[in-house]
């Protein structure tokens, strides 16, 4: 039992890490990754999020959702939406500077899609409650480590001489694909998994 | 009425080429990268989209003086994803081996920032004309995006272009490609061939300006 969740933490952060295999939350990913600060933070606030989602999607489906299998995806987006105002909510009251740093990003983590596609994947693959917090803590600490990286590259890359044309997005994919190309190392672990 | 059919045109038009979701405005870059290993499954999930787009965007259009401003994005919300569940019921029925392979990116329509961002922006304040004819042009360029994105992978991937083997046996195929890295890759280099071709284009027009003024 332990080690089963053991795969799964280490598989959500690691081997399948959410947005360099999955590619679940880009637009954050290339949108708040200037600064190594605003990046773990943002990171973290996306940590939050996804644990109460994903014990209130278990919940849902569990007692509500076996009455109407349809109404999954709305149910699902309704509750990640107000958890996002809520959190939104508590930052404000609390962390005004944090608030302001991470500005836009902070109301759209509701779009960010590696929330939704995490309670997806936790109802696919019939993950308990327990299995489903251990699931959404790697996935969530992926994201950061994920985000944190591209922010340190970036920030070394802001002193580096690059040819006018590269710099901007164009760069930063091509330095997201190798460093997926590094995540992919991990595939070895547990045999392949 | 020509001047309404003018208008009709340019707000098709605008979202293939000059603001192209992807490769200009970068939106909806998700699923324009998890599901472009091959040209069918880009195809797929292009055409998915453009239908939800078009669908929500209509509705949101007809449904705009009644929707109040303070809960405008939850409804739409609910619009979209409601469009979704029909959408993703109908690639079950129809193709079921596609639905397969997109799995998760289906539902995750919802959060594709295209159609949230059209809704916002532009169904939300237009007629319902105008607003099928913003969401047909923005889908038609997403779904040639991930198209071109798609064939460009499953060319260099596999060596063939919608399950077709183009190179013959001796293809050595350069998986990588349809694995994540290829998909950051490929989009790199094809936004740095566009940021080429708009610099090109400045230029031009900056020299033609020069030699008007002299």
């Amino acid at each position: 039992m332990s080690s089963g969740l053991l795969t799964i933490f280490v598989s959500a952060l690691l081997i399948n890490n959410f947005t360099l295999a999955y590619f679940l939350g880009l637009c954050a990913f290339f949108g708040v990754s200037k600064r190594i600060e605003t990046a773990f933070r943002l990171g973290m606030a996306n940590l939050f999020v996804m644990v109460i989602t994903s014990v209130s999607a278990w919940a849902l489906d569990r007692f509500v959702l076996v009455h109407a299998p349809y109404l999954q995806l709305i149910a699902f987006i309704l509750v990640i939406a107000s958890t996002v105002q809520f959190v939104e909510m508590v930052i404000k009251k609390t962390l005004p500077a944090l608030f302001r740093a991470l500005g836009i990003y902070l109301p759209l983590i509701t779009t960010n899609c590696a929330i939704l596609a995490l309670a997806l994947f936790q109802t696919s693959r019939a993950y308990g409650l327990v299995q489903g917090l251990v699931f959404a803590v790697g996935a969530g600490l992926g994201l950061t480590l994920a985000l944190v990286l591209m922010a340190a590259l970036r920030e070394e890359a802001e002193l580096s001489d690059v040819p006018a044309l590269l710099r901007g997005t164009a760069m930063s994919f091509l330095i997201a694909g190798i460093l997926s190309l590094a995540f992919m190392g991990f595939a070895g672990l547990f045999g392949g998994t | 009425m020509t001047a309404a059919k003018g208008r009709f045109g340019a707000e098709l038009a605008k979202g293939i080429a000059q603001e192209n979701p992807i490769f200009v405005q970068a939106l909806g870059l998700c699923p324009s990268m998890a599901v472009t290993n091959s040209a069918i499954n880009g195809l797929a999930m292009g055409i998915a989209t453009l239908f939800v787009l078009v669908m929500s965007s209509l509705m949101i259009s007809a449904l705009r003086r009644l929707i109040p401003s303070q809960v405008r994005i939850s409804t739409y919300v609910v619009v979209i994803a409601t469009f979704v569940t029909v959408a993703d019921f109908v690639l079950q029925a129809l193709a079921p081996g596609v639905h397969r392979e997109l799995g998760a990116f289906i539902p995750l329509i919802v959060v594709n920032c295209i159609i949230l961002g059209r809704a916002e922006a532009f169904a939300a304040k237009n007629r319902v004309a105008l607003a099928i004819a913003d969401a047909l042009g923005m889908g038609g360029g997403f779904t040639l995006a991930l198209l071109a994105i798609g064939a460009i992978r499953e060319l260099l991937g596999k060596g063939s272009l919608f399950g077709v083997s183009l190179f013959g046996p001796h293809y050595e195929p350069w998986v990588v490609m349809i694995l994540p890295p290829g998909g950051f890759l490929v989009m790199g280099v094809l936004l740095l061939l566009f940021a080429r071709l708009a610099e090109s284009r400045r230029r031009a027009a900056a020299k033609l300006a020069a030699e008007e003024a002299a």
